[in-house]
């Protein structure tokens, strides 16, 4: 097998992957169809994937629609992303315990080791998706600061990339640069052809990707399999659902700071932090030291948090950011200009996550064009 | 970059190890300072502690299920492994912090953030501006200027208190102002009836300092407010906005820049700071809600 071959994996022997993985001691996470929304859990079988169902997509909206074949990638993305497991929402930093009767005066910390060290595959990886783990290996395993258990669950994760073949009215990885095919730090890639036969284009990324490909059933693709995967990757990236103009948008947003137009956005944002929570790069954690009744076991806990909080920014006396306006205004010029200076590049991906899931439908990409087009009439009034 | 981003310094010193882990120090002595602040001063559980410190940095000190704060090292950089921390008791964890005795066990974590530019001001008129508990971070600074007192020239120390009972380090202050090396100067918001010192904001202070603008290096600390105007008047003086270095503060979870809070613009205030040159936080200093 030369590096780069793309070979083919008929659909019906896809469980062939789910038991190589699992054979190799993975435990296979993948999409799956909850409470009426494509999520990712653990997968056993072919049958628990979201075989011929859709996803409908806008802002504040996402259904599940019947697809009129047996596509079992034919979705975009849900409300999960994959920081659920690399990064989990809540996790024990440590437990302390007190060695004299509830003073303070004598304790002893252990550091919590996982009783389980789970390795995990991740099958349904999209292109924006292994740019956001690719965005948070930069925040969380940087060689000067490193978080230990984020750097040993994602060593140890298998990724299964899918091409996005068609995108989501959501969507706008073209502009963001993300997808909609992946282009790198996948084991595995599978673009699903659903024309003539149902079958997988499959390419490997690594060397542990080329021995898991190794032991499935496949055939090398032909030239006509391999533009037919292709164009249909070209037809998504031209059938974006959003549209996100990158230019200058940086300094664009560093110059609003003081633009009324974050008051018009605070006028229809609830605060709830549905964005941050479902936003595939958002790593904003609290720490909670928590005691049980009698004062003698104490803990430390790591949890999502979100800058949507009035108590994310409480310094003594009060929060910083008291207002919505300056919670909003925190959250998109950091997602898309702050995070260029400290990561050197844009925290954002164009996954929509954030748009679909806002009550509100508040869309980033529409508040960003309004921004763009208020300070370019204001260049230009008198 | 554009001209409105901070620029981001690399921070070399970041500790070692799983730094969400506090280390155990034990504390050797609580010394009051004034009625709501105390210092704790600590030494490892067990060696080695911590690593060496700069001026300016912080440790994350926890209290045993209480919770962790941050809190400026206050302490001489060259009394290691002792560390310093001045503290005031305001909130559930530093009541905890303050009801610690000599013996009593801490979880320390750190250190954490840049430090104060003490290389940058050898042979240079330095300047302290500080206020109420901002002089807590700033001394270790101070001792590291007077230990090598021949490298500085003029050494002022401009401070503002709230009241002549919130003036910390009040003994200290008397000696140093023996000792002929540096000035010192305090001022009171409010004096009582037996005040004869100096009332007024501390910016008053500043036209009686000796300095040489253009060879000057300023660091200040205390409330944004005051030091907003102390850079106004430092700048009318004609000490650049690249000489004047501020400590800015922000809710800090984790001292590694993984929790986000203590983002200040493009900046981790964690470890891209808590002492920053002003030329890099002029675009938002000052601004509301940042």
């Amino acid at each position: 097998m030369e590096a780069g071959e793309q070979f083919i994996l008929e659909a019906a022997r896809l469980g062939e992957l789910l038991s190589a993985l699992a054979h190799q001691g993975y435990e296979v996470i993948g999409p799956s169809i909850r409470d009426g929304a494509i999520v990712y859990e653990p997968v056993h079988t072919v049958d628990d994937l979201p075989r011929g169902w859709t996803d409908e997509q806008g802002p504040g909206y996402y259904r599940l629609r019947r697809r009129d074949d047996d596509a079992l990638f034919g979705f975009n993305v849900g409300p999960h992303s994959w920081k659920k497991f690399l990064y989990p929402a809540s996790h024990r930093l440590f437990t302390a315990t007190c060695q004299q009767n509830g003073t303070q005066g004598a304790f002893r910390i252990v550091e919590e080791v996982p009783s389980r060290q789970p390795r995990y595959a991740f099958l349904g990886v999209r292109a924006c998706e292994l740019h956001a783990i690719a965005i948070l290996d930069k925040v969380l395993a940087s060689p000067n600061y490193t978080d230990p258990d984020y750097k040993r669950l994602r060593e140890s994760t298998f990724l299964v990339a899918v091409n996005c073949t068609q995108a989501g009215a959501t969507c706008f990885c073209a502009s963001m640069g993300t997808g909609p095919g992946a282009d790198s730090g996948y084991d595995l890639v599978l673009t699903e052809l659903l024309e003539g036969s149902h079958r997988f284009v499959v390419r490997a990324g690594s060397s542990r990707g080329a021995d898991v490909l190794a032991a499935l059933t496949t055939r090398v693709a032909s030239a006509e399999e391999r533009e037919l995967a292709s164009s249909q990757l070209d037809h998504a990236a031209a059938h974006m659902g959003r549209q996100l103009d990158t230019g200058g948008l940086q300094a664009l947003l560093y110059r609003s700071y003081d633009h009324p137009h974050w008051e018009a956005i605070a006028q229809r944002c609830l605060s709830c932090a549905n964005c941050t929570l479902v936003c595939p790069t958002c790593f904003c954690t609290t720490i909670e030291d928590v005691t049980d009744l009698s004062g003698d076991h104490a803990e430390r806990w790591r949890r999502w948090d979100s800058c949507f909080t009035t108590a994310f920014s409480y310094l003594h006396g009060g929060s910083v950011r008291s207002s919505t306006k300056a919670r909003y205004r925190q959250w998109m010029v950091h997602k898309l200009a702050a995070w260029i200076d400290q990561f050197d590049e844009s925290g954002c991906v164009g996954c929509g996550r954030c748009i679909a899931w806002c009550p509100a439908g508040i869309d980033i990409t529409a508040e960003a064009r309004a921004l763009r087009e208020a300070q370019a009439a204001g260049a230009h009034a008198p | 970059m554009t001209a409105h981003a901070i620029e981001l310094a690399a921070n070399p010193r970041a500790p070692a190890g799983n730094p969400m882990l506090p280390v155990p120090y034990r504390v050797e002595r609580v010394r009051r300072e004034t009625y709501d602040t105390f210092t704790l001063e600590m030494v490892p559980a067990q060696a080695p502690g911590l690593a060496a410190f700069l001026p300016g940095q912080f440790n994350m000190l926890y209290a045993f299920g209480a919770g962790e704060v941050p809190i400026s090292i206050s302490g001489d950089p060259n009394d290691c492994p002792i560390l310093l921390h001045t503290i005031r008791a305001v909130g559930a964890v530093t009541k905890a912090l303050c009801a610690l005795k000599r013996g009593d066990m801490i979880g320390l974590r750190g250190p954490f953030g840049s430090g104060w530019p003490v290389k940058q001001a050898v042979d240079q008129d330095v300047v302290i501006l500080a206020g109420g508990i901002g002089l807590a971070p700033l001394r270790p600074a101070l001792y590291h200027l007077l230990h090598d007192r021949r490298k500085y020239r003029r050494i002022s120390l401009l401070y503002g208190a709230r009241t002549p009972e919130d003036i910390l380090y009040l003994r200290e202050l008397e000696r140093w102002r023996g000792q002929f090396d540096l000035e010192i100067d305090v001022t009171v918001d409010r004096g009582g009836a037996g005040w004869r010192g100096n009332v007024g904001v501390v910016t008053t202070l500043l036209p009686r300092a000796t300095f040489d603008p253009a060879g000057t290096i300023a660091m200040l600390c205390g409330p944004e407010v005051m030091m907003r105007f102390c850079v106004l008047d430092l700048r009318k003086c004609g000490v650049p906005p690249q000489r004047i270095f501020v400590s800015v503060e922000r809710n800090m979870q984790c001292g590694t820049g993984f929790c986000g809070h203590c983002q200040y613009g493009p900046a981790f205030i964690c470890k891209d700071g808590p002492v920053f040159s002003f030329d890099r936080v002029e675009p938002i200093f000052g601004k509301a809600e940042v």
